[in-house]
């Protein structure tokens, strides 16, 4: 067996322990285990921000700076209710990601979609980032549908783009001043019930809020998001 | 130029995938496609750009192009996805045509040189395959320029590959010189020559993965070199890459034991250059045992041995290359070292400072440095002597051993100098390089290339 990232030979510890119980299947070396920081400790309430290593300033009690700015705006006030990351976005896992949805090596999403399951039983539709069709046709697949396929659900693909332009070229103030990325897509009903967004990762937490904005508008219960990895 | 000449610029002898093609796409004549993955009879699948067909890494996923589920290559994604949908497309039409270039250099060769030369303007001009044995320091870019002034004369387009992108960006200049009239593509990871035609294309041979019969000239350089010389992937990009009937010319210092028997046995065509350019012979190494040499410095003393040769060279201002076999080890030694001078540094294969310390130490602002085995090949510097502390260890090939050994007395103003390897038990590699050297220097004197 080999590691799905850097295709390293595994060897595979063997125990009673191994034998007994029904583990979780190994697909990353030791070496790149390590690697792959979870995001542990103290960290932001509502969006995962580590607050280790963080400079007091940018640190309001238990809120990181950007979320409380978010907060302070009436206008994304409870909009998201919290976002959860699982790793900090290291070297490594931009290296991963980079390769993962860049380079488009789809299997990759078997270890990067592992924290979702455990999340998934608290929500009622678990709903995908959508790309634009550009994009889409470009990268052969959307990564976050592919997180939540892989890990065994069905994705409600909720959401459309209403534009294409690249999120990752502009500032801060760019996107939140891009009031309507998306539209509604779907027939499918969510008025009244608890979303899941799902995504790679959470940056400024821009394109989520603005998801989460138009959900919330029209009628979801509550809307929270998945990411894999906090920027 | 127009559409038709930047569009066969870009695809002729290439297999490209749509992003890289940096044009509207049309469906022409001209234009042609292969299939991004092969299926044999059973239904086994193979990459079509790197050959890749192990079953590990072609994985399936949902395609958005295709609508269905699409067998993707994993061994060679970090250029781009191949899949069952996406082909690769490439040149139907005319080449671009190579012209005559005369070569522009006054220097001459050596006789060692010489004799090679001739064997690979033979080998270019007969369309066969050749190795070019030459000692480290022999000269082995001059031997090429008279071949490739052939090459040219008769139409044919050459490719340098090599494993290292430090090779590309040395050479490209070096041909540049002598050829000022062409324009020399130079690819590596992050450059930007990719749609430029050129009679000479200068690359790593991760690069040559977007080649398809496209040279009548192969040249690889460094052979041996990781990752080439373990790689089946970056050994099919060559394939791939030459046309059918090419010629194909290995460069190495240190051939595998298994070049070295065919050699032997008279089933590869092969050139040896044993002498360097400047006619003295190479320093042989010295074995000196210092027993359990780790045992030792984890007591927190250097072997007594190697701490009296580093303090000889450290009064004779003698520049010091340390090699020892890990990472961990390197640390280690780095202090016990440092505890006589501390000017002493360290450098591995992942400092971001590397250049800037090799730099110091040419300008002995650093009287030693200590590495792993990145160093062992392309740096070194005028009056060096080397030590290699656990020569031993399995770290230590045969090839590493003579490369180490090949930085030494380099240049024609200090020929000369010290190699030492301090081991703990003498292994085969150590006896085969050195081996190696002393054949090399006595096939030299025989054949009267040495003073």
């Amino acid at each position: 067996m080999r590691c799905l990232y850097c295709g390293e030979g595994i060897i595979p510890a063997i125990g009673w322990g191994k034998l007994f119980s029904r583990e979780e299947e190994v697909l990353l070396c030791d070496h790149c285990t390590k690697q792959l920081v979870p995001i542990e400790g103290e960290c932001c309430v509502r969006c995962s921000r580590p607050f280790d290593g963080l400079a007091e300033e940018f640190r309001k009690g238990e809120f990181c700076y950007d979320c409380v700015r978010w907060e302070e705006d009436k206008e994304w006030t409870v909009i998201l209710e919290h976002n959860i990351s699982l790793y900090v976005y290291n070297d490594f896992l931009k290296g991963v990601i980079s390769r993962y949805k860049f380079r488009g090596d789809y299997v990759l999403s078997k270890f990067l979609c592992k924290g979702l399951k455990k999340l998934v039983k608290e929500y009622d539709l678990l709903v995908p980032i959508p790309l634009s069709i550009e994009r889409l046709y470009e990268r052969g697949f959307n990564q976050a549908e592919a997180l939540i396929v892989e890990s065994g659900y069905t994705p409600t693909v909720l959401l459309k783009r209403t534009h294409t332009e690249k999120q990752s070229k502009k500032s801060r103030e760019e996107r939140i001043l891009l009031s309507n990325i998306f539209k509604i897509a779907s027939e499918e009903e969510f008025v009244g019930k608890k979303v899941l967004l799902v995504d790679d990762i959470y940056t400024t937490g821009s394109t989520l809020l603005h998801a989460a904005k138009l959900l919330k508008r029209q009628g979801a219960l509550s809307v929270s998001s998945f990411t894999v990895a906090r920027g | 130029m127009n559409l038709v000449d930047s569009l066969r610029n870009a695809l002729a002898g290439k297999q490209l995938l749509r992003e890289e093609i940096p044009f509207e796409m049309v469906d022409s004549p001209l234009i042609s496609k292969r299939p991004g993955i092969l299926f044999d009879k059973k239904g086994r699948a193979q990459c079509n750009r790197c050959g890749n067909s192990d079953k590990e890494l072609l994985a399936e996923f949902p395609c958005a192009r295709c609508g269905k589920k699409c067998v993707y290559c994993r061994a060679c994604i970090m250029m781009g996805r191949v899949s069952k949908c996406t082909p690769l497309y490439g040149w139907n039409g005319e080449m671009q045509e190579i012209v005559a270039t005369p070569l522009e250099w006054n220097g001459s060769l050596s006789d060692g040189q010489k004799v090679a030369s001739d064997r690979v303007v033979g080998a270019i001009s007969h369309n066969e395959e050749l190795l070019v044995w030459a000692v480290c320091g022999a000269g082995k870019t001059e031997l090429l320029f008279n071949g490739i002034e052939v090459a040219f004369a008769s139409g044919k387009r050459v490719c340098i590959a090599t494993p290292r992108t430090d090779v590309v960006l040395e050479l490209t200049p070096r041909l540049q010189t002598v050829f000022p009239s062409i324009q020399i593509a130079s690819l590596y990871g992050g450059a930007d020559d990719r749609h430029q035609f050129s009679p000479i294309t200068i690359t790593t041979t991760h690069q040559l993965l977007r080649f398809y019969h496209a040279f009548d000239v192969m040249i690889v350089d460094e052979v041996d070199a990781f990752p080439y010389s373990v790689d089946p992937i970056l050994q099919y990009a060559v394939r791939n890459a030459r046309k059918a009937d090419s010629s194909l010319i290995y460069l190495t210092a240190t051939p595998s034991q298994k070049w070295q028997r065919d050699c032997r046995g008279g089933e590869r065509n092969f050139v040896t250059i044993p002498a360097r350019f400047h006619r003295h012979e190479l320093p042989v190494p010295e074995f000196v045992w210092c027993g359990n040499w780790g045992k030792v410095a984890n007591k927190g003393r250097l072997p007594s041995k190697l701490q009296k040769w580093i303090e000889q060279r450290l009064l004779a201002g003698t520049p010091m290359l340390v090699f020892v076999p890990t990472v961990a080890w390197m640390a280690k030694i780095l202090t016990l070292i440092q505890a006589i001078d501390d000017r002493v540094e360290s450098v591995h294969a992942e400092d971001i400072d590397r250049k800037e310390k090799v730099l110091r130490i040419r300008k002995k602002e650093i009287p030693l440095l200590i590495t792993t085995t990145i160093l062992e090949r392309g740096v070194t510097f005028p009056g060096l002597d080397v030590a290699v502390l656990g020569s031993e260890n399995r770290i230590f090939t045969e090839s590493a051993l003579v490369q180490i050994a090949g930085r030494v007395g380099r240049s024609a103003d200090k020929p000369f100098g010290n190699v030492t390897f301090f081991h703990n038990g003498r292994t085969q590699a150590m006896e085969k390089a050195k081996g190696q050297v002393v054949m090399m220097n006595k096939e030299a004197k025989a054949k009267g290339l040495i003073d």
